[in-house]
């Protein structure tokens, strides 16, 4: 799995954060999304497909089988 | 056209007597016709409602759909008078990117860790104020008492607002967000906010202090953001971050006393933490308190669900019965605080989603976690038909909860 966020459409809500810590984060000065980690491992495949699906901006893309 | 018209169904319609936490039937109704059907408004405009689940949220990531109230066309619940010049709006009713300008000033301070940080300060607001229940009169109506002072004491403290104005506030924001009071009733509450929060941020450039209108204080001294957009941010946060999270306090208890099986599993022996959270997204999702819908343009034609929305159509997300849409909640009209049901569209979708959703959820799970812990036979002191409910609120919930224990 390999995982891109786009930045620009981000707006903070949290909802990734709140669901995968591991993986994603919010940025100190804007709140805005930062990835902490590309290629999560598969343990954490499932709950970064729902941290895609309930992200309100669609902001995070998910690129399966990589 | 005009007859086909007149046989629209009226938007927004009733909840039923003696179903004070469901939507009204007429909309489950629409939602098993189809997931967008139209409406009829009080101007006899007749935007799209859009009740499935899945093209809620489809529609509401899409940017082709305008928050932008300033648009001609633009469908209106109620009757509205043009914003007061100089005033200008907040950005809740903008698109990008001037929306998104406006919301990165503040986002950081609604991020998930730096909302955490404020858990125990949260939660000696919310055990003064218990102290104060335990050691009051009885019955008290746990609304005055309760469920306004909690969100208010946490906004103000933010924000940086004396609370000792609550009475002021607390007033003129009961007034923006009823629907039976007149454009200008609501135009001059808009505006004596407006100035309010105008005055603090003078305020704050003068004498900083560590809170967010002196953040934003700040900002309009570095030509960042103009002193009212900095104000109209400020009426948008106090009123939003006392309103909503007091009606969600109130109105979830009225539900939890309503059901005692629901509530006996957040008062066991021990608090547990996933049950509270999974507890506080139910009644988010069950209650939706947001009852009139996400109102929105559409700015160039989208074909969703056999249908064509065309630019210039009104479309309303009715995200209540999108709440209780049985494709995407099995059984959804029950309450089952140990559902996962953190998906719903309670604090909307897209990139007007709630700002304050971090803060509303610690704040709920904070109440709903020792509420009913430290008072355990708290009992609604009426009946429960007796119960006053905000039919006419865009924002639902109850005018008093009456309690005892
Ligand atoms: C349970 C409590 C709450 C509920 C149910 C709720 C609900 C909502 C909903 C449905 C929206 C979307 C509006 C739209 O799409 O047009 C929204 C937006 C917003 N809410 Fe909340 N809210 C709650 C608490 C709070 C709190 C505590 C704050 C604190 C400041 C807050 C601040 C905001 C702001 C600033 C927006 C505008 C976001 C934007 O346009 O980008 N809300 N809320
Ligand atoms: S859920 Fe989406 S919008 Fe919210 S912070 Fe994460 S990436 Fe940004």
């Amino acid at each position: 799995m390999k995982l891109t966020v786009d930045q620009d459409v981000c707006c903070g809500a949290g909802q990734c954060v709140l669901l995968a810590p591991e993986v994603f984060d919010q940025r100190e000065q804007d709140g805005i999304v930062v990835l902490l980690d590309e290629t999560p491992a598969d343990a954490l495949h499932e709950v970064v497909r729902e941290a895609a699906a309930v992200c309100p901006a669609g902001a995070i893309s998910v690129e399966e089988g990589r | 056209m005009t007859i086909a018209q007149e046989t629209l169904p009226a938007y927004p319609m009733r909840k039923a007597p003696g179903c004070p936490f469901d939507p009204p039937p007429e909309l489950g109704e629409l939602q098993r016709q189809g997931p967008i059907a139209k409406v009829r408004l009080w101007d006899g405009s007749t935007p799209w409602l859009v009740t499935g689940f899945a093209e809620q949220r489809t529609l509401l990531r899409d940017a082709r759909l305008s928050s932008d109230v300033t648009r001609p066309g633009f469908p209106t619940i109620v009757p509205v008078l043009p914003t007061a010049a100089g005033q200008g709006l907040s950005f809740i009713r903008m698109d990008d990117p001037d929306h998104a300008r406006l919301r990165r000033m503040v986002t950081a301070n609604f991020a998930i860790k730096r909302v955490e940080a404020m858990r125990p300060a949260v939660q000696r607001i919310v055990d003064e104020l218990i102290d104060g229940l335990l050691a009051g009169p009885r019955p008290v109506d746990l609304v005055e008492a309760f469920a306004l002072p909690v969100p208010s004491r946490v906004i103000c403290d933010l924000l940086g607002v004396p609370y000792a104005d609550h009475g002021f506030f607390q007033d003129n924001s009961k007034v923006l967000i009823r629907r039976s009071v007149t454009a200008e009733e609501r135009a001059a509450a808009r505006t004596r906010l407006f100035d309010y929060l105008d005055g603090l941020i003078e305020e704050k450039t003068k004498r900083p202090a560590d809170d967010l209108l002196s953040e934003l204080a700040a900002r309009v001294t570095a030509g960042e953001l103009t002193r009212a957009e900095a104000a109209q941010m400020g009426v948008l946060m106090l009123v939003a971050g006392h309103e909503t999270t007091a009606n969600m306090i109130a109105l979830g208890t009225f539900a939890l006393l309503e059901y005692p099986g629901e509530l006996a599993r957040l008062r066991g022996d021990e608090t547990d933490p996933d049950l509270v959270a999974s507890a506080v997204n139910e009644l988010l999702r069950y209650l939706n308190i947001t009852h009139t819908g996400r109102v929105r343009q559409v700015l160039a034609d989208i074909e969703i669900a056999g249908e064509v929305l065309r630019a210039g159509d009104g479309v309303i997300l009715a995200n209540d019965i999108g709440n209780r849409d049985p494709a995407a909640f099995p059984d959804p009209d029950r309450l089952d605080l140990g559902r996962e049901a953190r998906n719903h569209v309670a604090f909307g979708f897209g990139v007007h989603q709630c700002l304050g959703q971090p803060l509303a959820r610690l704040e709920l799970q904070v109440v709903y976690g020792t509420l009913y812990r430290r008072i355990p036979d708290l009992r609604l002191a009426v009946e429960p038909a007796d119960v006053p409910l905000k039919h006419d609120g865009f924002v639902y919930g109850v005018y008093e909860l009456p309690v005892t224990w």
